[in-house]
């Protein structure tokens, strides 16, 4: 008789959920104990259906979390395996305590996501608002649209770095033709973080771009409707109604962007190197932490900054999500 | 019979899970000890640079002489790097042979014990002659009494100009202070043109500087301190800061060989300053407009003289993981043989052995006057052009501020005495490393 019916409270109580799925009238002996053994493999089944991705989320997401959380507490210098003591919170201390590089980069990462997301999000929302309605070649212009987001970051880098060139890049040409000074851009220290913010406004405005033309396809007619009736104009139609019913869709395709920009390395890295420039100016959060591994190889500190860079990114969506989520009760 | 038909209780269940987890995880991380098949590659891991690319079109010889496959991968200096850092964190096996260079990596990697120790090897091997590569190299390729690696590259910086131009000014600057009135001249008489052309970002420019560093009669650390903050190294900074900010192209803080070069090649500037290893790109018509203009020079001398640096830029080292060290050695002994460099300096890399050096007709690949250069240049060198440190990145990162802040015009001395009391902290906490 297998335990379960016979043992503990548990036991009781599963044979009770069974009794209430089970068919009423008398049940010959053998059918009942095959449905049991039956109903029994079933909810082992569904454990060992969870088990791939229960063991895909242990191995690559919490492992490494719960390494990276033990190595912020230690002193790992020169190798990951190599002799270290734990130190406690020392390493938390000194990155808060940095000012020469930890709080500047966090402030570059604010920057850098605040300025690039804003401009994306109007950009974006203004091109799918002009490519709501069917035209003619609009399937030409939505294929040109995501061209950028197919480019690999480190190419993009690249081509900008050589379209941008202060001596040789085509930018300073063009800008000569119609009169206008010739510029840095990457090889200035204060053009470098705008000209980057840009670099990623052409690549990822048109992801916003689809992601609201998706939302604005999917919100009724009716609405607008009544409102144009009612005398409203084109921008009062937008703000009004348009825009409230967006809200989710905006919410988020904000938090995506968010995110993603945060977490930008690939372009700042291909365009400015270790360190985010000679001055740092591009240093972020997630450049800061990089060097500290693979320049540095101080591993400690570097887990450090990443968690307190993990604790910013998780602050950051939790405030979007409320903010979007009080926008739309 | 009813045991068979038992379902697994949720804790056997999780058991089962774990365990095999485990084994999985223990599968899939474990090297597989024991010998490795013969069909197992020699895995060689390497810069992408003329040295690597001649040396990997005549492997298909040493193959023959082994009879083992050789796998040869060639990436960026970054890449590599980054490579053996989660290669060796990991203690992988799969690499055998790493290109290193000694200057940047090969201490760290030698405090990690990521670096087998060649010095038996070298010792007991006659043919190889390890008494025939340059003194400084050599010196280069040992820490802590161990031969960690073998020069294969070396390299020293040179002058290159445009003959065209220098002609009424008395021929190419012998001096530092020539170099900075010939540079000045040439940028005031040719607008959107520049007198001198170099690296300028924070690390990458380091070693470059080094060279004029040493001219002005400082250097990077004086007896176990910082020596950045002397007046000799106040010196060199502010020359350094003054002939790019004066004379160089915009965005030179920005540059590193790759965006330097090509200002030089495309004929936009009259002096540049870099390692002589890569006169080639300047006689190559695809990318050079100056094929007919270039002339090379030794590095000039400062107040101090002329104290270029003379470096390994590669070496060759062996992965203490690795399960072929034999035939990784095979390959070395091959590959910086007295013979592979003969061959190799002939098609123009210069090499690290003197007995190669010292055969006029290992130089004839060589523009005559660029040759001389190399050879005043190595005999007046200084083996390092960083500081010989653990955190090679993070002194770097510290002794470049100044030049940075001498590019952009600001003042040097300010920023000279942070980063001296930065860097002085910085050799206390290298030290401790190095003794833990």
């Amino acid at each position: 008789m297998p335990a379960m019916e016979t043992t503990g409270a548990g036991g009781v109580a599963t044979a009770a959920r069974s009794a209430t799925t089970r068919t009423p009238g008398p049940t010959p002996r053998g059918a009942g104990r095959r449905q049991r053994t039956f109903e029994q493999a079933n909810r082992r089944l569904k454990w060992a259906m969870l088990a791939p991705a229960v063991l895909f989320v242990g191995l690559m997401i919490v492992f490494p979390l719960v390494f990276t959380l033990n190595l912020s507490l230690t002193d790992a210098f020169g190798a990951v395996n190599a002799d270290s003591a734990h130190i406690g919170l020392r390493n938390f201390g000194d990155a808060l305590g940095d000012t020469r590089r930890f709080w500047p980069a966090a402030r570059r990462t604010l920057v850098f996501t605040v300025g690039a997301v804003v401009l994306e999000t109007v950009l974006g929302l203004a091109l799918a608002m002009l490519m709501r309605k069917p035209f003619r070649g609009m399937r030409w212009v939505r294929t040109v649209l995501i061209i950028p987001l197919l480019a690999t970051p480190v190419a993009i880098g690249i081509l900008w770095l050589l379209i941008l060139d202060p001596t040789n890049g085509i930018a300073n040409h063009l800008l000569e033709a119609v009169g206008a000074p010739r510029q840095e851009f990457l090889g200035s220290v204060g053009q470098s973080l705008p000209t980057l913010m840009l670099i990623d406004v052409w690549q990822w405005t048109p992801m916003m771009t689809l992601l609201l033309l998706a939302g604005l396809t999917t919100l009724p007619e009716e609405p607008e409707e009544a409102a144009l009736v009612d005398g409203a104009n084109a921008w009062q139609r937008f703000r009004y109604v348009v825009l409230p019913m967006l809200g989710p869709t905006l919410a988020t395709a904000l938090v995506l962007r968010a995110v993603d920009a945060l977490k930008t390395f690939d372009i700042l890295y291909a365009t400015k190197g270790a360190g985010g420039g000679s001055d740092f100016e591009v240093e972020t959060l997630n450049v800061y932490a990089y060097g500290l591994t693979f320049d540095y190889q101080e591993y400690g500190l570097a887990a450090a900054v990443l968690v307190l860079f993990t604790l910013f990114i998780i602050g950051v969506v939790v405030l979007l999500r409320r903010r979007g989520g009080r926008k739309n009760a | 019979m009813s045991t068979s038909s038992q379902p697994l209780s949720r804790r056997a269940f999780g058991r089962l899970a774990a365990a095999a987890a485990g084994a999985g995880a223990l599968s899939a991380c474990s090297s597989g000890g024991g010998k490795p098949s013969a069909d197992a590659p020699l895995r060689i891991m390497a810069i992408n640079h003329v040295w690597s690319q001649a040396v990997k079109r005549r492997t298909v010889e040493f193959e023959e002489r082994i009879g083992r496959r050789v796998s040869m991968t060639l990436l960026t200096a970054d890449q590599l790097a980054s490579s053996y850092n989660v290669k060796l964190n990991a203690s992988g096996t799969d690499v055998d042979v790493m290109m290193v260079r000694a200057l940047q990596e090969q201490l760290l990697f030698g405090h990690n014990g990521w670096l087998a120790d060649l010095s038996d090897r070298v010792a007991n091997d006659a043919r190889f002659a390890w008494d025939d590569f340059q003194e400084a190299p050599r010196q280069a390729s040992v820490t802590a009494g161990k031969v960690l690696s073998v020069p294969v590259v070396t390299e020293r910086p040179a002058l290159y100009y445009r003959k065209n131009l220098v002609a009424d000014l008395g021929g190419p600057p012998r001096t530092l202070e020539a170099l900075m009135e010939g540079a000045r001249e040439l940028t005031r008489r040719k607008d959107g043109f520049y007198g001198y052309v170099g690296r300028g970002q924070r690390s990458g420019a380091v070693s470059q500087w080094s060279s004029f560093l040493y001219s002005y009669g400082g250097d990077f650390v004086v007896d176990g301190k910082s020596g950045i903050g002397s007046p000799e190294s106040v010196a060199a900074y502010e020359f350094y800061g003054r002939l790019l900010a004066g004379s160089g192209p915009p965005g030179a803080t920005n540059m590193s060989l790759e965006q330097a070069m090509p200002i030089f090649a495309q004929g936009k500037a009259a002096f540049f300053v870099d390692a002589d290893a890569i006169y080639s790109s300047f006689l190559d018509p695809k990318v050079s407009r100056v094929r007919e203009t270039v002339g090379f020079a030794p590095f000039p001398a400062g107040p101090a003289g002329a104290k270029p640096h003379n470096i390994p830029s590669w070496s060759l080292g062996i992965n203490t993981f690795s399960r072929l060290r034999d035939d990784a050695w095979e390959f070395i002994r091959w590959a910086a043989g007295p013979e592979m460099s003969a061959a190799l300096q002939k098609d123009g890399i210069p090499g690290a052995r003197s007995s190669v050096w010292a055969d006029p007709k290992a130089l004839s690949a060589f523009p005559p006057e660029l040759a001389e250069a190399m050879r005043l240049n190595a005999e007046r060198g200084v083996g390092y052009d960083r500081p010989r440190v653990l955190q090679v990145g993070r002194a770097r990162d510290i002794v470049g501020r100044p030049l940075v802040a001498g590019i952009l015009g600001q003042s040097v001395r300010p920023v000279v005495r942070d980063a001296d009391a930065e860097f002085a902290d910085f050799l206390v906490r290298d030290n401790r490393h190095k003794e833990s």
